[in-house]
């Protein structure tokens, strides 16, 4: 047999456990068809490395008409190229939208454009949306890949060859796609930021996640992301970067308000003063996670830092469950109130191991208490048509995975109980009345007073335990480099970061020093 | 055996649809409205009563337009883009299993007893007890630190300037564990199957009249003795063909194997209704071949099966 191909080549080999399914953005909604995606196509804008505010993409800049029904003002880039040669307009963007909102097509994006009553080209490099009413995260959903209307205009979009074989604007073009094997992706050289300096990305579809681990360690993919019991592995590893930064995302404990136990704001404090959240981070995550103070990441902008999360403190936990009643009159060890003993079942799903033992943690420090908790798990199915879309639970263990923006108004307002995300039937007017204040405003120091409050006021409100916010962990192959030009025009590499916005966040700038060209 | 077929989609679509889960929203994302949900699942006829999308299935089954719900393609050609993957591993693991089981089996029958039956007995068990994901997993992980040589998929993930030769070879060498790890189960399990039935076959009256008459030892094991030892081995090979299509999950998942197998799992994860149902019917399809062929084989190695 022959050895080992080169490794040093002007590439890089990422793996993903599932295949992609649509490499169409307005389609996809799997982890691995939106990262492919994100190098075939591009946005109007996009997010910033901190997540904070929006970089042009096809857009270069735009103009924000505030009002009962406000407009945003698109100035697209021109010149921009889609990678059969035809330019980019502003008519693409409309098909875009139009395809989203045609109620044929098979896509969940619908519901980021609801609010939006027009879309106008105004000249082949203006396009113009108005709103119904002001809705500030409106901007954020530009951000969707934009698709060509001249290879999509005919024929089924949800079953079009396209799908498998994409033509985009952006920093790589798609090359062949082998089903469950990989998906290889090259160099643009036409790219209006210019070409990238990676010569092509192989994405390769690893259905197993030890497997993936074994192929980074004998060089056969270049990144791989960590779990935390891997970490310290992967740091003792001499060829791999190891890099880190809080995820956009909480594990928590959600009580069904619902349910007479957990009603008194007094009980669901005493539960969080009870669950030691230090040491769930120190133990579950390999203390690689920070401990929640609300329901926003604490690196974002809108997380009020001045909100510290409940200390550990059983004590007081005591003593909050005795004020609210709960007393262990009859002496069989488990808190009583009116006759009835204080017990509840605290259901995940199963498959998840970091919940399970949250779940173990929780469940004895609830005993502690004097509360008889029984945990269950069940397959993810089964957990949500049984349990949470009926509410028919107790108490959950879940985790949310956010977007930049803070609008959470779909988990948290009360006008989403019925049909929506809040399935723990939280209900305070003055937090509604917020979230419905903050996707109204467009300027970000009056966004982030409202949502500071927020924070101030679900801290004490507690419908969650929040637990944590994980790290996000990634390892690379030390072998790449960022290049740019310094301001006399020489290339200089410096090394790679882990943004807010994640790893790839430079990718196109990546490079691996001293690798032959890629022979055509 | 057309109404059996039927009867058999039938059951096999009630329960697949009726089990818990759809396959619109199963992550739980809040920026996803209930609106469109409803629109989603009304697209692919899932508000329709159950009847009706079972008609509609096997409407579109037959007229060509039956697409994934996973990624909008049709489902015959995700069908068969993978089929010949599964097919050549599965037929190399049975030609190993056969071509080892057999003889095996012989010779254990033969040494009744000996240290080497028992060694045998033994080694059957450990085949058949181990988990083969376990296995697969070691042999991976040595085969990569001696050789330092990919095995995972059907082939390196880089084969440029690789010649003609060299990307065979390279084929081969990614066909050998996975199909080595396949065949272990079933070696074990032929190799008891073929031992016990013929020690069984070489009790009967007629090998003793046969060794009476002064026939070689030879002669009386594999021309008497193993044309009868052989018959239930046949059934088995009649099982053995849904097989070949269907594929192993474990094992196509553990070496990355594109096959049938990690089809059907994936399909069973994201509630891909129409490729599990194409899958399980062409299944079905294959068991009922299977046996047929079966029964047309006993026929052919067994002069008292006649039919009429």
């Amino acid at each position: 047999m022959g050895s080992r191909p080169p490794q040093k080549v002007n590439q890089l080999v990422e793996s993903s456990i599932g295949d992609a399914s649509f490499l169409n953005p307005i389609l996809a909604q799997d982890s691995a068809s939106s990262e492919i995606n994100s190098f075939v196509f591009n946005g109007l804008i996009k997010y910033d490395r901190n997540l904070q505010h929006f970089v042009g993409e096809l857009a270069e800049s735009w103009k924000i008409k505030e009002g009962p029904e406000p407009e945003i003002t698109f100035f697209l880039r021109r010149g921009v190229l889609w990678h059969d040669g035809k330019e980019f307009t502003a008519e693409d963007v409309k098909f875009t939208y139009e395809k989203i909102m045609d109620e044929k097509t098979n896509t969940v994006r619908r519901s980021d454009y609801e609010l939006v009553k027009r879309a106008e080209v105004l000249d082949p490099y203006t396009f113009k949306v108005t709103y119904r009413q002001p809705f500030s995260p409106g901007l954020g959903t530009w951000s969707m890949g934009v698709i060509p209307k001249h290879l999509l205009e005919k024929g089924d979009i949800n079953t079009v060859p396209f799908n498998r074989k994409p033509v985009g604007t952006g920093p790589f073009r798609f090359v062949e796609w082998e089903t469950d094997e990989k998906i290889v992706v090259e160099a643009n050289p036409k790219y209006f930021q210019g070409r990238p300096k990676l010569d092509r990305i192989i994405y390769r579809i690893i259905p197993d996640s030890s497997l993936s681990e074994m192929e980074l360690l004998t060089r056969g993919i270049d990144s791989y992301s960590v779990w935390p019991f891997q970490y310290r592995r992967m740091k003792e590893t001499p060829f791999l970067n190891v890099y880190s930064q809080p995820s956009l995302g909480y594990t928590y404990i959600g009580y069904n308000l619902k349910n007479p136990l957990f009603q008194d704001k007094r009980v669901r404090q005493a539960l969080t003063y009870a669950t030691n959240r230090e040491e769930i981070v120190q133990y579950v995550l390999y203390g690689l996670g920070a401990v929640a103070n609300g329901p926003f990441p604490p690196q974002m902008w809108y997380s009020n830092p001045h909100v510290k999360p409940l200390p550990y403190d059983p004590a007081k936990a005591r003593q909050l469950l005795a004020e609210a009643g709960w007393k262990d009159t009859d002496g069989d060890g488990i808190l009583d109130k009116d006759g009835k003993p204080f017990r509840f079942k605290l259901i995940t799903n199963s498959g998840n191991d970091t919940r399970r033992d949250v779940g173990v943690l929780a469940q004895r420090a609830f005993r502690e208490l004097g509360i008889d908790v029984k945990l269950e798990l069940y397959e993810w199915s089964v957990f949500l048509k049984n349990f949470i879309n009926p509410k028919a639970f107790d108490a959950c263990i879940l985790g949310w995975g956010l977007s930049p923006d803070p609008d959470d108004y779909q988990i948290w307002h009360s006008s989403q109980i019925e049909k929506g995300f809040n399935f723990v039937s939280y209900r305070n007017p003055e937090v509604d009345r917020l979230w419905e204040e903050g996707r109204r405003e467009y300027d970000i120091e009056k966004r982030k007073a409202i949502y500071w409050r927020i924070n101030e006021l679900m801290a004490e409100d507690q419908p969650y335990t929040f637990l944590y916010v994980p790290l996000a962990i990634a390892a690379l192959q030390k072998k790449f480099m960022l290049v740019e030009k310094d301001s006399t025009g020489k290339e200089i590499f410096r090394p790679i970061q882990m943004e807010k916005a994640g790893l790839t966040y430079d990718l196109i700038k990546w490079y691996v020093p001293g690798a032959p060209a890629l022979e055509k | 055996m057309l109404i059996t077929l039927v009867g058999i989609s039938i059951i096999s679509w009630v329960v697949i649809t009726q089990a818990p889960g759809s396959p619109i929203a199963l992550t739980m994302d809040p920026k996803v409205s209930p609106k469109v949900i409803e629109q989603m699942m009304k697209n692919y006829d899932l508000d329709k009563p159950i009847y009706q999308q079972y008609y509609l299935w096997l409407k579109k089954l037959f007229t060509g337009r039956l697409y994934s719900f996973k990624d909008g393609r049709p489902v015959m050609e995700k069908i068969s883009e993978r089929i010949g993957n599964t097919l050549i591993l599965n037929l190399v693991a049975t030609l190993i299993i056969f071509s080892l089981a057999i003889p095996l089996g012989i010779f254990s029958a033969r040494k009744q007893y000996s240290f080497l039956d028992h060694l045998g007995t033994f080694g059957a068990y450990l085949g058949i007890s181990t988990p083969g994901f376990w296995i697969a997993y070691l042999l991976i992980l040595e085969t990569v630190i001696l050789f330092g040589y990919p095995v995972l998929g059907m082939r390196s993930f880089v084969t440029e300037g690789f010649t003609t030769a060299e990307l065979v070879l390279d084929r081969i060498w990614h066909l050998m564990l996975p199909s080595i790890i396949m065949a272990i189960h079933g070696i074990a399990g032929i190799s008891r199957y073929t031992r016990s039935s013929m020690l069984e076959v070489i009790r009967q009256d007629y090998i003793r009249t046969a060794r009476a008459k002064g026939v070689p030892q030879e002669t009386v094991y594999y021309k008497h003795a193993l044309r009868n030892a052989l018959l239930p081995i046949i059934t088995i090979f009649g099982f053995l063909i849904p097989d070949l299509i269907g594929g192993s999950i474990i094992i196509e998942t553990v070496f990355a194997w594109p096959g049938i197998g990690r089809l059907s799992f994936q399909a069973v994860l994201a509630r891909d209704y129409p490729v599990v149902m194409t899958i399980l019917t062409i299944s079905a399809v294959l068991t009922l071949l299977g046996n047929f062929i079966a029964d047309i084989l006993y026929g052919i190695a067994d002069p008292r099966i006649r039919y009429r």
